[in-house]
């Protein structure tokens, strides 16, 4: 029952059932809100964010739409546009609810009398809109939502939180596990982001076109925080973690689709590259597998094939900037025979270019690196002592493993003992303390 | 998941009121707590006497004393449990309890806690 909506006038019925659709029994009605609610229940609620401007409001209308539909549909049929249906029936029970609290409730009146301000006309929904027009319309506002979510004002790491519970639908508990946090730690973060929203008045748009790169930028790197989390975990439950990888790409294909710009194509190509070579970097047991070591045929083609096309169409664009060439870096390896075989000159002109555009320690290190395989061990030793020597790596775990791998392969034995001894030191992962161990053990 | 929301009052502060300040309380409570039983996803909710007595072990028998378990200013004066997808749903919807409006004065507030088994 969509109560309230008869008294003020309301069309009752928001989405009238098809004329001479089968009434289908309560299991199939049932069966039919279950399969919408799985398949587009984080869109109905990014379009109630929107429409309501208010998160906790949205949830509320969007599980009250859930049990009109499981109270209407046995009776009355599945309407033909079900999503359509869920989003007006929660928009009815919300301004119902405003309505109601208004009368006792002070801090619901500024919101309810905005509603009503509102109307009609930006409120609803296109009658009968069944085309693809309004599947775009609900599309934009799970990009909406994601530009919120990821929005300057809050605290980045309340914008991953809120961007994994918000789009991807990830549970506080889950988002904890991932993040060996507390789900009340992280509930309570979740929970003042939104209140932030809602003070600050951050709009659910996708920002206008001055402000747009630097935005994208902040969506960009949540989207790349929830798959690294997902992809080289520094802790938490491996079933998440996977998890979040999948939520990442999810959320690039998203944006890739509706916002086709170089830099959300080259994090795409860049996320699902990785992703091609999930199941060959770790052995059954857990043991990590160097990317010289791995068995490529166990690649995944199908996203190798994505990520090139996507590395190709955005540099084609002549507009890409880091993540393009990471992704460029990606598909070189991704398409090599084999380590050797790897179009090293290129790696290192790519890691010249990124090096450029935004100079970093770590990207310098992963051009010694590669160095060290297009002209050999020495030659990339002396770049990693240099870096080294500047001082800022001297915490970063992976720098003293490169640095006792190449001391390794010209023989350097002792030197390279102490480097994966502080590699050891500097390591919380267990797969990689075990690697160091046995390089450790193999020195002798 | 279920969710065990304890709400919590000044206890010597209630008890102080007179009858009419309690009506007009509960009188004020009544929208909110209409709000929150109105939810699909409530499932228990009871208001609790300050009457209490307290059970322990001790020295092999079962040993009773009148009191609450902590003797502390706040006492549980409400419980509700919410059946809720996660902790931020829960307290979205706990939140609609009128210990998260009223009573700032008289020491309300409310605990949420996931009810989970023990799993060493």
């Amino acid at each position: 029952m969509i109560e309230g909506t008869t008294e003020t006038g309301g069309a009752g019925e928001p989405f009238p059932a098809v004329n001479g659709a089968a009434v289908p029994n309560a299991r199939q009605a049932r069966e039919a809100a279950d399969a919408v609610y799985r398949t587009d229940s984080r869109h109905i609620l990014a379009t109630l964010i929107r429409l309501l401007g208010d998160f906790d409001l949205a949830e509320e209308a969007l599980s009250e739409a859930f049990t009109a539909a499981m109270q209407k549909w046995p009776r009355d049929g599945v309407p033909s546009n079900p999503r359509a249906w869920l989003v007006s029936a929660g928009r009815f029970k919300a301004i119902d609810a405003l309505r109601r609290r208004a009368r006792f409730d002070a801090s619901v009146a500024r919101l309810a009398q905005e509603l009503e301000q509102k109307g009609g006309g930006e409120m609803a929904l296109p009658e009968g809109s069944l085309g693809p027009a309004a599947t775009d319309a609900v599309e934009d506002d799970r990009l909406r939502l994601i530009f919120a979510c990821c929005h300057p004002a809050l605290p980045p790491d309340a914008q991953v939180a809120l961007t994994l519970r918000e789009v991807c639908g990830l549970t506080t508990e889950e988002i904890a596990r991932a993040y060996l946090a507390t789900a009340s730690s992280l509930a309570q973060r979740i929970v003042r982001a939104k209140a932030r929203i809602r003070e600050a008045r951050i709009p659910y748009e996708v920002p206008p076109l001055d402000e747009l790169p630097k935005r994208l930028d902040a969506v960009l790197r949540v989207i790349y925080l929830v798959f690294n989390e997902g992809y080289s975990a520094t802790s938490g439950a491996w079933v998440t973690r996977q998890a979040l990888s999948e939520e990442a790409i999810r959320m690039g294909r998203l944006l890739v689709e509706l916002l086709p710009e170089p830099e959300a194509m080259g994090l795409l190509a860049l996320m699902v590259l990785h992703e091609s070579r999930r199941a060959a970097r770790t052995t059954p047991e857990g043991e990590i597998v160097l990317l010289s070591d791995q068995d490529r045929s166990r690649w995944d083609r199908s996203l190798i094939r994505e990520g090139v096309t996507l590395v190709e169409q955005a540099l084609a664009s002549r507009r890409f900037g880091p993540y393009c060439l990471q992704a460029a870096i990606a598909a070189l390896h991704a398409e090599a025979p084999s380590a050797e075989q790897t179009d090293w000159e290129q790696i290192v002109g790519l890691y010249d270019v990124l090096a450029r555009m935004e100079p970093s320690p770590v990207i310098d290190l992963n051009r010694a690196v590669a160095v060290a395989m297009r002209n050999g061990p020495a030659a990339g030793l002396v770049l990693v002592e240099e870096i080294l020597a500047r001082g800022v790596l001297f915490d970063y775990q992976f720098a003293h493993s490169v640095l006792a791998d190449l001391c390794r392969r010209v023989g350097r034995k002792d030197e390279a003992r102490a480097a994966y001894e502080r590699a050891l030191a500097l390591t919380r992962q267990e797969p990689e303390q075990r690697f160091l161990r046995r390089r450790l053990a193999e020195l002798g | 998941m279920k969710y065990l929301c304890l709400a919590y009052g000044d206890k010597s502060k209630m008890q102080a009121l007179s009858r009419e300040e309690l009506i007009a309380i509960r009188e004020k409570c009544e929208p909110y707590d209409a709000e929150l039983n109105r939810t699909e996803s409530l499932v228990f909710h009871e208001g609790l006497s300050w009457d209490v007595a307290t059970i322990r072990p001790r020295n092999g028998t079962v040993f009773v004393t009148d009191g609450p378990f902590v003797e502390l200013k706040e006492q549980i004066g409400g419980v509700f449990v919410i059946e809720a997808a996660d902790l931020n749903e829960a307290i979205r919807i706990a939140s609609l309890h009128p210990a998260a409006h009223l009573g700032e004065d008289l020491g309300w507030g409310i605990e949420v806690r996931p009810i989970e088994a023990f799993n060493p």
